[in-house]
């Protein structure tokens, strides 16, 4: 049995089918990225996985367990985890902080404690700081560490969400287009850092347009087009199948028509 | 060595609160000092609400008001030492954020802001209708506290005015530390992730409905013993303090001083309270400036005076 | 049996006025998502000015008349002066806007009038008419009418007009509005000069039977609201209905339980519907975009 499974899952949004029937599975240390042409349904099935959305029809399963419209607080306590297409970044608090409070499940306690200042309380603060301040390093954000979030830029922020993220140390983990928006540089970086995440056993779910690094790095693609899965297979059978290459061209020429209209 | 936020805002509250009697130049400034510090009180709740949750009440008078009648009314109908009475009242206040809140805060902006106004009204409608219990709309005469003659026989004589500057700077200075720890705490960090960003907080494992609950409560409570201060020093309670302008006075001392910070929201008490005794002949004025002030405020410095000053100087020095 | 007719008679009068407040609140939140909560003050304004207009020697259509273009000018100064300056201001933020506009309005109405009850004769004397058995004033049919009237002219303007169809357009998608070349602007004054003209107009018609005062603003603004959620806020027959049928439940607690917690019935109204079904009667569903 998968660690992630999905199966049949759909959603609408007044009569439009958004996502329909899809499934497919991910296993530990596997990166299974979602594919296809904008407005496919890519982050809405995000939405539906990670609990945001809930779904209108088929299943979720993590770890043996039905998870189908469960709040996205109680996924992370099972260990699911994710960063968002638009940045969602705590934009008041210092960059250390926000990673901080991705150790929230580590760290909380007594709301009496913390008021009172007690030990308890500053124990489990300072061990998320720690932490915390171990992803920043890791994710080359410790300089940074003391300004406040809102002030940085948008690549910085990307991967101050993925930080966030793996703060949770999540068994499965969402990226959103982690590489939007970031430099040859920065994209390079992501790209390692998604497969040593993935070594050591996390599931990792990718939804990314830089098609190189997608393909570079799956293990397994899941192709969508209008809601619907189109194809699924590893990159070499998914780059060659007729479905998709229509569907992007598809897409692209019709993109290229609205441009001029 | 540069002193935290923390310690910095306690020291210049400290400073401030034992410094200030010396410019007295007659007993009454006490009597305005120590209102400045129980609005301090409850405006310090609604950061912890506000200011770090993002969650708006326009209510809270109403607890300020069951805080109130639990001084004046525990002697007299349960017989209970007015001290007790207090904490009475914080309890009850407590009970109540927590069951009108479990619904109430499932509430988003506008939807939230109304239904806190409602409850506020409602509580302040059932103090004015009920007269056999709370005295009416005329108001109810409320016992002493005690402590003052508890001091006095400890060979601490303190005249009232006196003691209640005191007496309610000491709890506005527990009320700020404890606001001030809550926000560098795994709680206070859930709840100002929420105010940043509600879907994000989720996602790391923030059980909304639970922090933004446990808020509420707190910043009940914190409304609930200003009312009760308030009630035992003027000897005195009437129905309009669960009126909903005082809810619209906390929530615009708050945001003036800037919601965010401890000290700002203090400061903002501070100002708002000071401004229509130093203006007694602009009293005409005072809805009129009111509004203006929460306004312009609203335009100009979302985050308050205090927070907004700050980031000017702290430009400057960069 | 005609106590019953009573109540029902003078709750549909006042539901008619919460009804007119609730258009208010549906128009502003339509076009821009603001609920204002200045709504009230517009009412307060439309019968003050009339007062005083009237007091001066103006006839009193001509005082009505002025009352109504003179509050409007207020509610277009509002948008510009306090509500544009903040777009994009959190829903915290807008929220203390329009109570501080509403207090400033209050604050400014007791220095330029006075902090007494007002006001003017009714339109058609004050002979009750008498129907099954109950009586009915006939400025009540007056009340009534123009909130059925204001009702139709609204769903004529925003069906039949094409400046009623931009401002639909604006509601639903700014961006697109501004992109098939809409004055989104201009769609927000002409919104906060109607609600403002609606306001004023609740104001001149049911100041004869409730009169009126420098602070009776707030109270209609919170039972506006609470009648606009009921219907569905945003839905304007919503608006209408809930107008009523919180009337009518006020007049039937007043006349059946307790007068004094005539005013908590549109609390709990507000509170049921919240939690029971967010979206009222009419409203529709909304999804959170991430």
């Amino acid at each position: 049995m998968s660690l992630l499974s999905v199966s049949g899952l759909g959603i609408e949004f007044g009569g439009v089918r958004a996502v329909h029937d899809v499934s497919f599975s991910a296993d530990p240390g596997e990166i299974v990225s979602v594919i296809g042409p904008n407005g496919a349904g890519k982050t809405t099935l995000f939405n539906m996985i990670s609990g945001v959305y809930l779904p209108g029809s088929g299943s979720i399963t993590l770890a043996g367990e039905d998870v189908t419209g469960m709040s996205p607080h109680r996924l992370a306590e099972r260990g699911l985890s994710r960063t968002f297409q638009n940045l969602q970044i705590f934009q008041q608090m210092t960059v250390l902080e926000n990673v901080i409070a991705g150790h929230h499940l580590h760290e909380r306690g007594s709301v009496f404690a913390d008021m009172l200042h007690l030990p308890s309380s500053r124990r489990r603060s300072k061990a998320a700081e720690v932490g915390a301040m171990a992803l920043l390093e890791r994710l080359g954000l410790a300089r940074a560490a003391l300004q406040e979030a809102g002030s940085l830029s948008y690549g910085t922020l990307k991967r101050l969400e993925i930080a966030r993220a793996l703060a949770l140390k999540p068994k499965v983990l969402l990226l959103d287009e982690p590489a939007a928006g970031c430099n040859a540089v920065e994209t390079e970086e992501i790209d390692r850092l998604i497969a040593e995440v993935a070594a050591e056993g996390v599931a990792v779910l990718l939804v990314e347009h830089d098609m190189k690094l997608v393909m570079r790095i799956s293990s397994h693609i899941v192709v969508l087009d209008h809601g619907e899965k189109i194809a699924e297979g590893d990159p070499a059978a998914v780059s060659r199948d007729p479905r998709v290459v229509e569907a992007y061209l598809g897409a692209h020429a019709k993109e290229a028509a609205h441009a001029d209209g | 060595m540069r002193l935290s936020t923390k310690s910095a805002t306690l020291l210049v509250l400290a400073l401030l609160i034992v410094a200030t009697p010396f410019f007295f130049p007659s007993a009454y400034y006490y009597r305005v000092g120590a209102l400045v510090f129980v609005n301090g009180i409850a405006v310090t709740g609604l950061v912890i609400l506000t200011g770090y949750a993002g969650q708006i009440s326009l209510g809270h008078a109403g607890f300020a008001g069951i805080g109130a009648y639990a001084s004046a009314l525990g002697p007299t109908h349960l017989s209970l030492p007015p001290s007790l009475s207090v904490l009475l009242g914080a309890a009850l206040s407590a009970l109540i954020a927590f069951l009108v809140g479990r619904p109430i805060l499932r509430l988003k902006g506008y939807y939230l802001a109304v239904a806190t106004l409602g409850f506020g009204i409602l509580v302040s409608m059932v103090l004015a209708n009920e007269s056999g219990i709370t005295g009416g709309p005329d108001g109810v005469q409320v016992a002493e506290l005690g402590l003052r003659d508890l001091l006095a026989s400890l060979g601490l004589k303190l005249k009232a005015p006196v003691f209640w500057y005191a007496f309610s700077g000491v709890v506005l200075l527990v009320g700020a530390w404890l606001a001030l720890n809550l926000y560098d705490s795994p709680t206070g960090r859930a709840l100002r992730a929420l105010h940043g960003s509600e879907v994000a907080a989720k996602t790391v494992g923030v059980d909304v409905p639970r922090v933004t609950l446990q808020a509420f409560v707190i910043s009940a409570v914190y409304a609930s013993v200003a009312g009760s201060l308030l009630a035992l020093q003027n000897r005195f309670v009437t129905p309009d303090i669960a009126g909903y302008m005082y809810s619209i006075e906390l929530v615009t001392m708050a945001v003036f001083g800037g919601a965010g910070s401890v000290f700002g929201a203090i400061f903002g008490a501070g100002i708002l309270t000071l401004l229509p005794q130093a203006l007694t002949f602009l009293a005409e004025y005072e809805q009129l400036m009111l509004g203006l002030i929460m306004v312009l405020v609203m335009i100009f410095m979302r985050e308050g005076l205090v927070p907004s000053a700050l980031r000017l100087i702290r430009g400057r020095g960069a | 049996m005609p106590e019953l007719m009573q109540f029902l008679l003078s709750g549909a009068t006042v539901g008619a006025v919460y009804a007119l407040v609730a258009l208010g609140f549906t128009i502003i939140y339509n076009a821009s998502d603001i609920v204002n909560f200045a709504q009230g003050e517009f009412v307060m304004l439309g019968g003050m000015i009339t007062v005083f207009a009237h007091m001066a020697g103006l006839p009193l259509p001509l005082a009505a008349l002025l009352a109504i273009v003179v509050t409007a000018a207020i509610g277009v100064a509002l948008n510009k002066l306090a509500i544009e300056p903040a777009r994009g201001a959190p829903v915290v933020s807008l929220i203390i806007i329009t109570i501080g506009a509403s207090i400033f309005i209050r604050g400014a109405a007791q220095l330029v009038f006075d902090k007494q009850l007002h006001r003017f004769p009714a339109f058609s004397g004050d002979d009750p008419i008498a129907v099954l058995g109950a009586t009915i004033l006939p400025q009540s049919l007056w009340v009534i009418a123009g909130a059925l009237a204001v009702f139709i002219g609204l769903w004529l303007f925003f069906t039949k007009t094409l400046t009623g169809l931009a401002v639909l357009a604006t509601s639903n998608n700014r961006l697109a509005a501004q992109l098939v070349g809409i004055n989104t602007s201009w769609v927000m004054t002409l919104s906060f000069a109607l609600s403002a003209g609606i306001g004023a107009l609740a104001g001149v018609l049911v100041t004869p039977i409730t009169l009126t005062r420098y602070d009776v603003g707030i109270a209609l603004a919170l039972k506006g609201f609470a009648a606009a959620m009921l219907g569905g806020m945003g839905s304007p027959h919503g608006a209408l209905v809930g107008g009523i049928l919180l009337g009518l439940l006020e007049a039937l607690t007043a006349g059946y339980i307790s007068s004094q917690y005539k005013d908590a019935a549109a609390f709990i109204v507000i509170l049921a519907v919240l939690f029971a079904m967010p979206q009222g009667i009419f409203g529709a569903k909304r999804t959170e975009r991430v």
